[in-house]
């Protein structure tokens, strides 16, 4: 019997988890003019990217977040040291484009 | 071999010992707590090599079984009354996870109000948890059943809840034959290989959500949605039947001593009347058919050992041409019967030839179970059967009346 078959279990992967990114009810907005990393253009600080829970940070001058899996539990606004990071309800930005539909 | 003086709790403690188990965690509550506290004490004195984890709760003993056994670990726990209602989220979470967590339940009625005496109502009420669930008749068969527990939870991936009667087995001592080590290492392999994994080099999500709708995993195979991997449960619990009965067999060639197994009969030749239980209460009915026996009633007695799964052929096999079989359930399935008999009347429903199906509610917390309203109850039972009764309202047994509670 495969193990898979069995019981509830995955191999880590991106949207494994489904679609998170329908959870969030605010975004993170990053303002590259405060950003650490953005204002040095060097990929230093990166503390968002290393506290992100479901790894939807990537590293950069400024950071990338991707919106696709970001739940908006913002963690990176609150453990940005130079507060560069604000959430901002999604109702601001009106309705979220639709993501391409994938056959699942 | 050793004969030794044992009680219930001991017995359950030793079958523990023998399975060389690797993780207990327990929180002590009436009359459970000797079984952990003798293991604990054979922990601390260097003699049971395993790892014993205090926890705060009964809800924490069941998580810490299930991070053991994920883990791969021989996994022990054992609990009574409201210490397994404190525990309910987590054992249908153990059976879920598909994890061989054998679990000793010593059983107590449930509160309120309190009562720290026998009833069985306890591991009935998680009966639909999807675990497997034995029921022992004496001493013997708590510390054979715990042994081959282990075989039948890591053959199928499966929980085991060994039950028997608080006190009226937990607290009384009694010849039990201890198998050698060598014997049961014989009979028990080390735990094969976890379904879950834990591996850095192939790391998995273990319990993740699983939607409605089948979907396909990060490497592209389709998958089963929730009702797949509930219906691949029901599956394996049903096949459990096969593999109690197995099991038992192999004990028998190894040990030499026949104990397990699905029922157990006694005296069913020509039975009119059978009486049906779980638990002490089928040892004390034996006497019961054979006095009847003695006077020229044709009673017999059907233990149920394994009540989940529920062995409905055997059932069916052996009541077949009996006029009743009377149900003694220790719990109540409150506002509508005992839930043997309701499982057992639902067995048996639409078989040709079928015998009607009465229900007794008896020895709640603890209350008395007498040989004389035993007797009673199934000369009463032979009377409606013989009247062409089939319906009847549960009959309480030992229910005090009126007169004289005054």
């Amino acid at each position: 019997m495969d193990p898979f078959d069995a019981i509830a279990m995955s191999r880590p992967a991106r949207g494994e988890a489904g679609r998170t990114g329908d959870w969030r009810n605010a975004r993170p907005v990053i303002d590259a003019s405060a950003c650490v990393a953005a204002k040095q253009a060097r990929v230093t600080c990166q503390i968002c990217w290393a506290h992100c829970p479901d790894a939807c940070i990537e590293q950069g001058a400024p950071p990338s977040i991707d919106l696709e899996y970001c739940k908006g539990c913002g963690i990176c606004a609150e453990e940005c040291p130079a507060g560069a990071i604000a959430m901002v309800p999604e109702a601001e930005h009106g309705v979220c484009e639709a993501a391409e539909v994938e056959e699942r | 071999m050793t004969v030794r003086i044992l009680t219930g709790n001991e017995s359950a403690a030793w079958g523990a010992r023998l399975a060389r188990v690797q993780v207990v965690a327990a929180y002590p509550i009436t009359p459970q707590s000797p079984v952990v506290e003798t293991i604990s004490a054979w922990v601390q004195a260097g003699e049971l090599p395993a790892e014993f984890i205090a926890v705060e709760s009964e809800h924490s003993a069941m998580s810490v079984c299930i991070g053991a056994s994920t883990a791969g670990a021989r996994t022990f726990t054992a609990t009574s009354s409201n210490g397994l209602a404190y525990m309910t989220e987590q054992i249908w979470w153990a059976a879920g996870a598909r994890l061989p967590i054998v679990m000793c339940v010593a059983n107590r009625s449930l509160a309120a109000p309190w009562n720290v005496l026998n009833d069985q109502q306890d591991s009935m009420s998680v009966r639909d948890a999807g675990w497997i669930q034995l029921h022992c008749r004496d001493n013997q068969e708590i510390l054979d059943t715990v042994v081959q527990a282990y075989r039948i939870a890591e053959r199928l991936n499966l929980p085991v809840m060994v039950c028997y009667d608080g006190f009226l087995l937990s607290h009384t001592a009694m010849p039990v034959e201890v198998p050698t080590p060598e014997a049961v290492d014989a009979f028990l392999p080390p735990r094969p290989a976890p379904l879950q994994v834990i591996d850095p080099a192939d790391p998995r999500n273990i319990g993740p959500v699983v939607i409605a709708d089948r979907r396909r995993d990060a490497g592209g195979v389709l998958r089963g949605g929730y009702m797949e991997l509930r219906a691949a449960h029901h599956e394996a619990l049903l096949s459990a039947l096969d593999v109690v009965a197995e099991t038992a067999d192999e004990w028998e060639r190894s040990t030499g001593r026949s104990t397990g197994g699905l029922v157990v009969q006694h005296r069913l030749d020509d039975a009119e009347v059978v009486l049906v239980a779980a638990g002490s209460l089928v040892t004390q009915l034996t006497l019961v058919a054979d006095g009847l026996r003695d006077r020229g009633v044709a009673v017999g007695v059907l233990g149920i050992r394994c009540y989940r799964p529920f062995p409905v052929e055997a059932l069916r096999e052996r009541l077949s041409g009996v006029r009743a079989a009377l149900v003694f359930d220790k719990a109540l399935s409150y506002g509508y019967a005992g839930p043997i008999a309701a499982d057992l009347r639902a067995a048996l429903y639409g078989v040709d030839g079928a015998p009607a199906v009465y229900g007794a509610v008896c020895g709640l917390g603890g209350r008395e179970v007498t040989p004389e309203a035993l007797t009673d109850a199934a000369l009463s039972a032979l009377a409606d059967a013989r009247a062409g009764v089939r319906e009847r309202a549960v009959a309480w047994v030992g229910r005090l009346s009126e007169e004289v509670s005054r």
